[in-house]
């Protein structure tokens, strides 16, 4: 019934598309900028997210060099960094500030937001569900460019005179709120929200189009069942995503109210500055409640797509089906909901009711459970596989080490009674750099390794990916290991020296080798960056299908046009998963191949289908002849 | 000079990385290795991969070992016992967790590497396993959770009522401490009174503030319990007392609390450390701005018997200042030992 209305539907859209491009003719203002194909959003999406994490990582490099080498004279900064650098040409603790901050927003928002789903959902959405673009291409290209203005507000930010936002990533109120407290509060946190706002009108246009799109454009035959995993990690991040955002837009603006017309929903009794603030009756707690209430599952916007990105190259490349296709779509709804539901986890030690500390305990560590279930699950796919080391694969392995790693530690900061402790040490630095930011990391490195053959028609360099790979894999746990000892250790984040204390003073050499491995680690992206520039114009040219993977994103030409398929949309007759299915030639069926094609690797409950199967054809083909004798 | 050299050298560097990368590529053309599935890179990885785990591993099981005295502080409150027990647990069954997975995440790859003319196993699943994987944690979670909650609430519970009283204020980017006095309750306070000689803008005209005084550092008892009353004055801050497992956030505008028993002074803990110097510190772990990093305030745990012996022999602040005591009523100044 379903997949007959979803059909006429499809013949409708791709005769309009037929006739649509004979007379459509792209200039360069349609195609590379102003472009509504879904294709080219997510590489401007990729090359934007690209430009921030280099300057996301270039702002961490500034701040480990003041950690790991406080002693060291940065005079020869002084060029880039100006009035940051002091007299003695030592960093502004005031900047120091400023940099954790901004490199928090930007690596959580604009790379492993915009960039990680924003490149691939875009990308992947029509090509793996067989629709010629987005339900909205127009909306899909507001969404970029929304993002875009946030990110030029963003950017100009860092080149104030009082610098930008400096309250770290989270903006707590009162400290953002006053100008008074920190001059990065003043004209910085202004366009901070700003940018804020842009940026999530932009994700809420795209998460739309995604939800949109995944309900109302399958292909015939694709039935949520048979959605490849990257397509359901997709579809509920952008659930998530417009369910929580708005929540971060009416914190904003209660914050923008505060700031600038005089109301106190955030503040209370305040001396500052040798002056009493009128405000009463306001509870900086709230802010945080209504920040954490879209952070927490900002925390799952970025990973989830990350998950499913992994779900389709290891199994790919294990030529193996992911195993327990149905327990991975059931814990990442099981994540989903329960993403909203843990937020006060970040506020143990608040202030608020310790009785609300131990609900919030509760709730957290059941979401460890569908978490530990996914990793299970990758470890049963790998087990018995024919691996293949792409550097995708490579890069989802790594994946998978650090979400174990990662997760993990979360268990000891989900425990409130630990969390005392712990709360706002190395100790959570080190894990929701490990869960989130390098495993959501090496998942949009997998998926560019991935799919870059049907990006740009070329295949990267398999071995500068490996060393790549090498190089960030073992980088990255040198950057994030040691942090647990510093943290258990109990040094306090955000910090700008270490040396005022007597329970810091020490671990200079971890600190120093910290910082040797981040900028090591830094600076090997230029492998990747180069690969990623030099394979777009000058790589081999790509086969159809160089992974021989089953999804149908690989039945469309090598460059496929604006509408994605010149022919007809193909129809899906199985899972996406057939994989070394025993009986088959070869070691993969690709989901457009109709089970009556392939009888001899048919399972008896296919063989049924086999009868169904037909005779849908036969109607599908009754109803073309009809329609063509109109 | 220098530059010229390091830009020249940098250039030469590149080009040849340049020249092997293209003779690389040019070489895995004319071997034809482009074309195959997996190249002898395959065997590597999968090889490297077992180095890394063995490798890692055992940096990681030295370093552990090596510096346990390092990164583990030592503890001097009753609940930090606790906490750290739970820590201990929750650290081996997370670390056994650890170490099974990555163990198979590693040896997978290289046992499994691709290998022409094998196929792999067509295994999608097995309801038994997803339902083993899916309650093992859920039980393993449910143990952890519910022993964590018990201390938790009691870590939480409300102070004993003879609990030692101590005020900690943090404003930038300093902490300013207040004792309740003889009648252990500290006097009202209104942040609109705040002025040079009022830091704490404490309302005098309250009969609880007048024997209320403050003190350079945290001096409390051994063996008793104390209540930390905490507040900001300015933005968010955060008491943290690493060595008493204390921590708790100082909101502008809502006072919270945090109480504990101390169980080591500071003479017994100079003792087992074998350092001299040794001090308990309060440290921010909030931003709150500039100075952030340097807001430290030092606890003195000392015997009770000393404890109320200081107490005795601190100074009001209407004694310190007897102009705080100005437009009070007589009888209010006469409460304050001033006329």
């Amino acid at each position: 019934m379903a997949t007959a209305t979803v059909a006429s539907q499809n013949t409708a859209v791709h005769e309009h598309q037929d006739s649509h491009d004979h007379e459509h003719h792209d200039n360069f203002i349609t195609k590379y900028l102003f472009t509504t194909d879904h294709k080219m959003i997510a590489k401007q999406f990729l090359v934007t997210g690209m430009f921030w994490a280099l300057i996301g990582g270039f702002l961490s490099t500034l701040f480990r060099l003041q950690l790991g080498f406080p002693d060291m004279n940065l005079e020869f900064l002084r060029p880039l960094l100006g009035g940051w650098i002091d007299e003695a040409g030592k960093l502004d603790p005031t900047f120091y500030l400023a940099l954790v901050t901004m490199h928090g927003t930007i690596m959580v928002f604009f790379v492993l937001t915009a960039g990680l789903s924003g490149t691939f959902s875009n990308f992947l959405i029509p090509l793996q569900i067989g629709a010629r673009d987005m339900a909205s291409g127009f909306m899909n290209m507001l969404s970029y460019w929304f993002f875009f203005v946030s990110g030029v507000i963003m950017f100009i930010s860092l080149f104030l005179k009082t610098g930008p936002a400096a309250g770290g990533w989270v903006v707590y109120p009162p400290l953002s709120a006053l100008e008074q407290a920190i001059p990065g509060s003043g004209m910085g946190m202004t366009l901070w929200l700003i940018a804020m706002v842009f940026f999530i009108a932009s994700s809420l246009l795209g998460g739309i189009n995604y939800i949109t799109t995944v309900i109302n454009l399958r292909t015939k035959g694709m039935s949520f069942s048979r959605l490849p995993l990257t397509i359901w990690a997709f579809f509920l991040t952008a659930v998530i995503g417009i369910l929580s955002f708005p929540v971060l837009f009416a914190a904003a603006l209660l914050l923008v109210f505060d700031r600038s017309f005089g109301t106190s929903f955030y503040l209370s009794d305040i001396y500052v500055a040798g002056e009493a603030l009128p405000n009463t009756g306001g509870s900086p707690v709230l802010y945080q409640h209504l920040f954490w209430f879209l952070g927490h599952p900002e925390v799952y916007i970025v990973l989830l797509p990350a998950l499913g990105i992994t779900s389709e190259v290891i199994a790919t490349n294990s030529r193996k089906p992911i195993f327990g296709y149905k327990a991975m779509i059931i814990s990442m709804l099981g994540i989903t909901i329960l993403s909203f539901i843990v937020w006060a986890h970040h506020m143990f030690v608040s202030g608020m009711n310790p009785f609300l500390g131990s609900i919030f305990m509760f709730l957290t560590l059941i979401i460890a459970v569908p978490s530990a279930v996914k990793v299970f699950n990758y470890l049963t796919t790998l087990w018995k596989g024919n691996l293949i080391f792409t550097p995708g694969m490579l890069f989802s392995i790594g994946l998978v080490s650090f979400f174990i790693s990662g997760g993990l530690t979360g268990i000891f900061l989900g425990n409130s009674a630990i969390d005392i402790q712990l709360h706002d040490t190395y100790f959570v630095v080190a894990h929701f750099h490990l869960v989130m930011g390098s495993a959501s990391f090496f998942g949009m490195m997998a998926g560019v390794y991935h799919w870059f053959p049907k990006m740009f028609g070329r295949m990267m360099d398999a071995k500068l990916g490996y060393i790549h790979f090498w190089f960030t894999f073992v980088g990255v746990y040198m950057i994030f290991f040691p942090m647990h000892y510093i943290g258990i250790a109990g040094f306090p984040r955000r910090y700008y020296s270490w040396t005022n204390f007597e329970f810091t003073n020490s671990y200079t050499d971890l600190n120093m080798f910290v910082s040797i491995a981040a900028i090591i680690t830094f600076a090997a992206q230029a492998i990747f960056l180069f690969n990623f520039f030099y394979s777009m114009y000058r790589g081999r040219k790509a086969t159809l299908n160089p992974w021989n993977s089953n999804t149908l994103e690989w039945t469309t030409p090598l460059h496929p046009g604006h509408g994605n398929w010149p022919g007809e949309i193909p129809t899906v007759y199985r899972w996406p998963y057939d994989y070394s299915k025993p009986g088959a030639a070869e070691d993969f069926i690709p989901q457009h191949i109709p089970l009556s094609q392939t009888p001899e690797s048919n399972l008896p409950h296919e063989q049924e289908l086999v009868k169904v199967e037909l005779e849908i054809m036969r109607e599908e083909a009754d109803l073309v002849a009809n329609e063509s004798k109109h | 000079m220098y530059g010229f050299l390091i830009a020249v050298g940098a250039l030469l560097l590149l080009s040849v990385v340049w020249m092997v990368y293209r003779i690389q590529t040019l070489v895995s053309v004319v071997k034809g290795s482009d074309k195959k599935i997996a190249t002898g890179s395959n065997k590597v990885n999968a090889f490297l991969f077992l180095v890394f785990l063995v490798g890692s591993g055992a940096l990681m099981f030295w370093y552990s070992v090596k510096e346990f005295d390092n990164y583990q502080m030592p503890v001097a409150s009753e609940h930090g016992v606790i906490t750290d027990e739970l820590f201990w647990i929750t650290m081996a069954v997370t670390g056994i967790v650890f170490l099974i997975t990555h163990i198979l995440l590693f040896v997978f790859p290289y046992k499994y590497q691709y290998k022409e003319g094998r196929k792999a196993a067509f295994y999608p699943e097995n309801h038994k396993l997803e339902i083993i994987w899916t309650a093992v944690p859920g039980v393993v979670m449910a143990g952890l959770v519910i022993s964590g909650w018990m201390a938790w609430s009691d870590i939480t519970a409300p102070a004993p009522e003879k609990a030692h009283v101590v005020e900690i204020m943090g404003y930038q980017f300093a902490w300013d401490v207040r004792y309740p006095g003889k009648d252990n309750v500290l006097g009202d306070y209104d942040y609109r009174l705040i002025n040079a000689s009022n830091s704490h803008g404490i309302d005098f005209t309250d009969k609880n503030s007048i024997d209320d005084f403050p003190s350079p550092r945290v001096v409390i008892p051994k063996g008793e319990p104390v209540l930390f009353k905490i507040r900001a004055r300015d933005v968010l801050h955060s008491v943290f007392a690493p060595h008493m497992r204390l921590k708790m956030d100082a909101v502008p505008g809502m006072p919270t609390r945090f109480w504990f028993v101390p169980t080591k002074t500071t003479e017994e803990m100079r003792a087992e450390l074998k350092n001299p110097e040794f001090e308990y510190e309060i440290a921010c772990t909030e931003i709150c701005g500039r100075g952030h990093f340097s807001m430290k305030k030092v606890i003195e745990v000392v015997e009770p018997a000393a404890y109320q012996k200081w107490l005795s022999e601190q100074k009001t602040f209407i004694q310190q200042n007897p102009s705080l005591a100005e437009g009070l009523k007589s009888e209010t100044k006469e409460l304050a030992g001033i006329n």
